[in-house]
């Protein structure tokens, strides 16, 4: 038997990864101070681990200006959201088996 | 990748799902508060709009024919405005205590999108009720105010507890009610923002707040 271990996605062994991806797929965009404050961590783990995530094309990064100030808004792609949903079946697999 | 491991990653995203997208420090507390307010305050306006005669007797609005309308008027919107007020800085504040103890932002992405959510239906029924007043039709208020006020909470309710959604169900029907026994709007007014918040806010608060 295949062990469903091999299924799970790489770019999600990160927790903080995989964090940002299920506030994506529940939210339409969030921007990158509301990331920040929601999951307290500092701007450059976060903007390492977007961009990470960005080169998978698991999201896509929406650039604006509010006034002066740059807004960064985030969204998961297509690609992205079954990524996670393949994800989440295998986590769902593993735990029947070790059952 | 261990089992704990799989548990902790579970956990996480539902939390995220869930902080992220929905407001959950609404205080049930102040629910219960804002109800006694309301109960406290139609009391004292029943005495003013139905004098003090017979509770089941005929009723009319004694506004509409009495010389000194004018003041009695601006003494029930007093009444009125002290409620709300009363109630709107109570869930402020009991909201902001809760949001630290959990630990989520007050004035957030949530936040912020719950308040616009409600404030669009209470605004647009509040300005409606009060052009109506100026006009001379007092018997609007109380199902207005109700109907208003449950559509606000309906609208609210995706951002928030899903209970919620139910009370503005109540208010909205009561407030239909309201409209088609026009002398009893008080008392649908009472149940609606007395009774109900009281109800809900136990509710809400033996579930969430503790």
């Amino acid at each position: 038997m295949k062990l469903p271990f091999e299924k799970l996605d790489k770019a999600f062994e990160n927790r903080l990864r995989l964090q940002i991806m299920s506030i994506l797929v529940v939210n339409e965009r969030y921007d990158f101070n509301s990331l920040k404050e929601l999951l307290d961590v500092t701007d450059g783990n976060l903007a390492s681990h977007l961009k990470a995530l960005e080169k998978e094309q698991y999201i896509t990064v929406h650039k604006a200006f509010l006034g002066r100030k740059p807004n960064t808004n985030y969204a998961a792609s297509e690609q992205g959201k079954l990524a996670f949903k393949q994800h989440l079946d295998a986590l769902e697999q593993i735990i029947k088996q070790q059952k | 990748m261990k089992e704990s491991d799989i548990q902790n990653d579970l956990t996480s995203i539902r939390s995220m799902m869930e902080r992220s997208s929905k407001f959950i420090s609404l205080s049930g507390l102040s629910g219960v508060l804002a109800g006694i307010y309301a109960l406290i305050g139609a009391v004292w306006a029943y005495t003013i709009v139905y004098g003090t005669g017979g509770f089941f007797s005929y009723r009319d609005y004694v506004i509409e024919n009495v010389p000194a309308s004018p003041e009695r008027l601006m003494k029930l919107i007093g009444i009125a405005l002290g409620v709300l007020v009363a109630s709107v800085t109570t869930g402020i504040i009991l909201t902001i205590r809760k949001a630290r103890q959990k630990g989520q932002s007050v004035w957030g992405r949530t936040s912020r999108q719950l308040l616009y959510n409600m404030c669009v239906p209470l605004f647009t029924g509040g300005a409606l009720i009060l052009i109506l007043i100026w006009r001379g039709y007092f018997g609007v208020v109380a199902p207005a105010s109700l109907i208003f006020y449950g559509l606000a909470l309906i609208n609210a309710s995706s951002i928030t507890f899903k209970d919620i959604h139910y009370l503005g169900i109540s208010d909205i029907l009561l407030g239909l009610l309201a409209a088609i026994m026009p002398g009893y709007g008080l008392i649908f007014w009472v149940i609606g923002f007395g009774l109900l918040h009281i109800v809900y806010g136990s509710v809400m608060y033996f579930k969430y707040d503790r």
